[in-house]
């Protein structure tokens, strides 16, 4: 029987393992999707890899609402695994995408999560090339959640990692912190306001390629998604053993990020990001990675926002623009807006 | 971002900052409480306590609504949130304090308690309307600024006939907070804390006024200068306080004359009395006992009254015996001074009241300033 894309539903069928699945991943996945690989109908998919060393990596999406400005769990699930792996320097070239939908999830909703998907995989270039189904009961899931799992090839004499942030170095960022969070909040149901703002979820492998060409000694690499630039930076800081002194002026936020944390009294350096990177290298090779970062589309608003310093504490601080000192801390617990 | 940046200018803040470092005499000690949750919060997120002279020094007062709010309440929203078909509503920053045994509703909500966050009472009526065969109990909580919302859902809901909704009312009020303070044997006979004016309210002020400040100013001889909650307000306030002391004045000064004035916003005023009474005594966390500090719902309006209608035990809960909180709300002593501070207590297992909320002063210290000790 035909699906009915436009007006039918997730039923529990679709997960049975039998006629209804197979067309459910003949008529969605296998024809968005579509790539070599995965046409080959196998339960795997084998490949070969050129020598080198590989990175792989993991990631499930369980985001609310499924659609927000900017994108939506399909895109998501695509830019976060292939992210994870561009931190590691590495070129994406496969993902794996597992999908738990909930019976009664809206078939026209599925479609264009995974046309989302598709698009962004073509994009990033990678190719989705094996996956899974579950159905669960309604009430058991929200809608639908997507893992997806990546593999990459890290170019010879790359090799940034967490624990490699030196004092002295410079830490630049890719662009404007917090546009996803707040773009997501912006949607959430019981706090729906108006803002000018799409979220920044796109894919950072081309971005990350002509940085690691131009500069191979990246010393750190990784994205601020959630806890934002804050925890990530801790991270690191803590990774390495050292402190890092940012200055406020710097860090480029937008305005309609920055009057939504005033109001909802949040900080735009706790608030998540999909499409940004923290890089971290040697001050030298500092304005030429900006320069390089600056020419590409994803790092239009690169800046360069402070410095790896000495500091047993591994704490890390921020030079006021009113002129003090501040600690810049992990977030504590989930974040909440305050009373007053 | 507009009347947002004006208030933050570094230009301007060290203007003045300059002004405060000619004005201070050497010799002279400037201790200033600010009182306010939002005064210690843009302190210590902007980094004021770096541009003042060494002689000057900030004491944190007890003014975050989330802190002082005793374990014996939390355990009473705990215990509400837990009757069968209850819909707890809650500001967020409430979620995450810790009544006794560190529960908290964040844990009563992960064991299936429905607890709702809501951003103003009126989401509460409207969750009351939406949801009309359960029962809504708004967990309210806070100084001046946040009762007459409180009062004006109270209304909303008697008008549209509601009698699903009802408040669990924990307003405390600010004057009686700053008695209780300068009334301390510390401050008033010992004279072993060195309280030498207050930065007044911001938000509480616009709807009380600077009038009810005047008696301090001059029974306890302390210069009181209401301030707005922006780094830059908080700077013009500690120079017109240090102007103050040093020409022997002890004056109600209005630094936020945008928003206060002196009799406050009479229609809030009245809305307040016309539906609450002082309670004889509140327990404030880290101060104890606070004598006529909180309101209570009136009797005509018992019918919303969470405490009437559901019965709520007197819940009793003792602070922890090694917690400073107290000594650091009556500036006896800094966050740092406590056994527990950032060992035991961090925001993300807090014990004491300053550490509850970022507003309290020991969050506020570990969150933003924990540097200062390091260095």
């Amino acid at each position: 029987m035909k699906l009915d894309l436009e007006n039918g539903v997730v039923e529990m069928a679709h997960g049975g393992g039998g006629r209804a699945m197979a067309r459910l991943v003949e008529d969605i996945f296998v024809r968005s999707f579509d790539n070599p690989l995965l046409s080959q109908r196998n339960d795997q998919a084998c490949f070969d890899l050129s020598a080198g060393r590989v990175a792989m990596t993991t990631d499930s999406y369980v985001i609310q609402p499924l659609f927000f400005p900017g994108g939506d769990i399909g895109s998501l699930a695509v830019h976060g695994t292939v992210n994870d792996l561009a931190m590691a320097g590495a070129r994406p070239l496969y993902l794996s995408a597992g999908f738990i939908l909930e019976e009664g999830l809206p078939l026209s909703d599925l479609v264009r999560i995974v046309a989302s998907m598709a698009r962004a995989a073509a994009e990033a270039g990678v190719a989705i090339v094996t996956g899974d189904t579950k159905v669960v009961e309604k009430g058991k899931g929200d809608g639908v959640f997507i893992n997806t799992t990546g593999i990459g090839l890290v170019p010879s004499g790359v090799a940034p990692s967490g624990e490699k942030a030196r004092p002295g170095d410079a830490i630049l960022i890719s662009g404007t912190l917090g546009d996803h969070g707040v773009a997501v909040m912006s949607c959430r149901e019981n706090l729906s306001f108006e803002v000018d703002l799409l979220s920044d979820s796109q894919s950072l492998g081309g971005l990350v390629g002509a940085m690691v060409e131009a500069v191979p000694d990246i010393h750190v690499l990784r994205d601020p998604t959630r806890g934002g630039l804050a925890a990530t930076l801790n991270e690191i800081a803590r990774q390495s053993g050292v402190g890092m002194e940012l200055q406020e002026t710097a860090i480029p936020i937008r305005g309609p990020v920055r009057a939504a944390c005033e109001f909802l009294g949040l900080d735009p350096l706790n608030v998540a990001n999909e499409g940004k990177l923290i890089a971290i290298c040697a001050e030298g090779d500092a304005n030429h990675l900006l320069s390089i970062m600056r020419a590409h589309p994803a790092g239009r608003d690169a800046a360069i926002i402070g410095q790896v310093v000495e500091d047993a504490d591994c704490f890390v601080t921020l030079k006021t623009s009113f002129g003090g000192t501040r600690m810049v801390d992990w977030l504590m617990g989930e974040q909440l807006p305050r009373i007053c | 971002m507009k009347f947002v940046d004006e208030f933050r200018d570094g230009d301007l803040a060290r203007g003045l900052a300059d002004a405060i470092g000619r004005e201070v005499r050497e010799g002279t000690r400037y201790h200033f409480m600010e009182f306010c949750g939002g005064h210690t919060h843009a302190i210590f997120r902007y980094g004021i306590q770096d541009l003042l002279p060494k002689n000057v020094r900030m004491i944190h007062g007890p003014g975050c609504p989330v802190c002082v709010l005793p374990m014996g309440r939390i355990d009473g929203a705990l215990h509400l949130a837990k009757q069968p078909g209850v819909i707890l509503a809650s500001y967020g920053d409430m979620l995450r304090v810790p009544g006794s045994g560190r529960d908290s509703l964040l844990k009563a909500k992960a064991q299936g308690a429905d607890i709702r966050m809501i951003y103003s009472p009126a989401d509460a009526v409207g969750l009351a309307e939406a949801n009309p065969t359960k029962q809504i109990v708004f967990f309210a909580i806070g100084f001046e600024t946040t009762t007459p919302p409180t009062a004006l859902a109270i209304r909303q809901a008697h008008k549209k006939g509601l009698c699903n909704f009802t408040v669990y009312c924990n307003h405390v009020l600010t004057p009686a907070a700053i008695s209780s303070i300068l009334e301390s044997p510390e401050v008033r006979d010992l004279g072993t804390v060195p309280l030498d004016g207050f930065i007044g309210p911001a938000h509480v002020s616009t709807i009380i006024g600077s009038q009810p400040y005047e008696f301090f100013a001059e029974e306890y001889r302390r210069p009181v200068v209401i301030a707005g909650f922006e780094p830059l307000d908080v700077l013009q306030a500690i120079l017109m306080l240090i102007r103050q002391v040093n020409e022997g004045r002890f004056e109600v000064e209005n630094e936020f004359s945008r928003a206060v004035t002196r009799d406050g916003n009479a229609k809030a005023k009245a809305l307040v009395a016309d539906m609450f009474e002082l309670r004889r005594s509140f327990e404030w966390r880290g101060l104890g006992q606070v004598p006529y500090s909180a309101l209570r719902i009136k009797e005509a309006w018992s019918a919303y009254d969470a405490e009437v209608r559901f019965q709520v035990p007197d819940f009793k809960s003792e602070d922890h015996k090694a917690c400073a909180c107290g000594a650091i709300l009556r500036g006896l002593k800094t966050p740092a001074d406590c056994a527990l501070f950032g060992t035991a207590c961090t925001p993300e297992h807090p014990i004491g009241s300053c550490m509850v909320s970022a507003e309290g002063a020991c969050a506020a210290y570990y969150t933003y300033g924990r540097q200062r000790r390091a260095s």
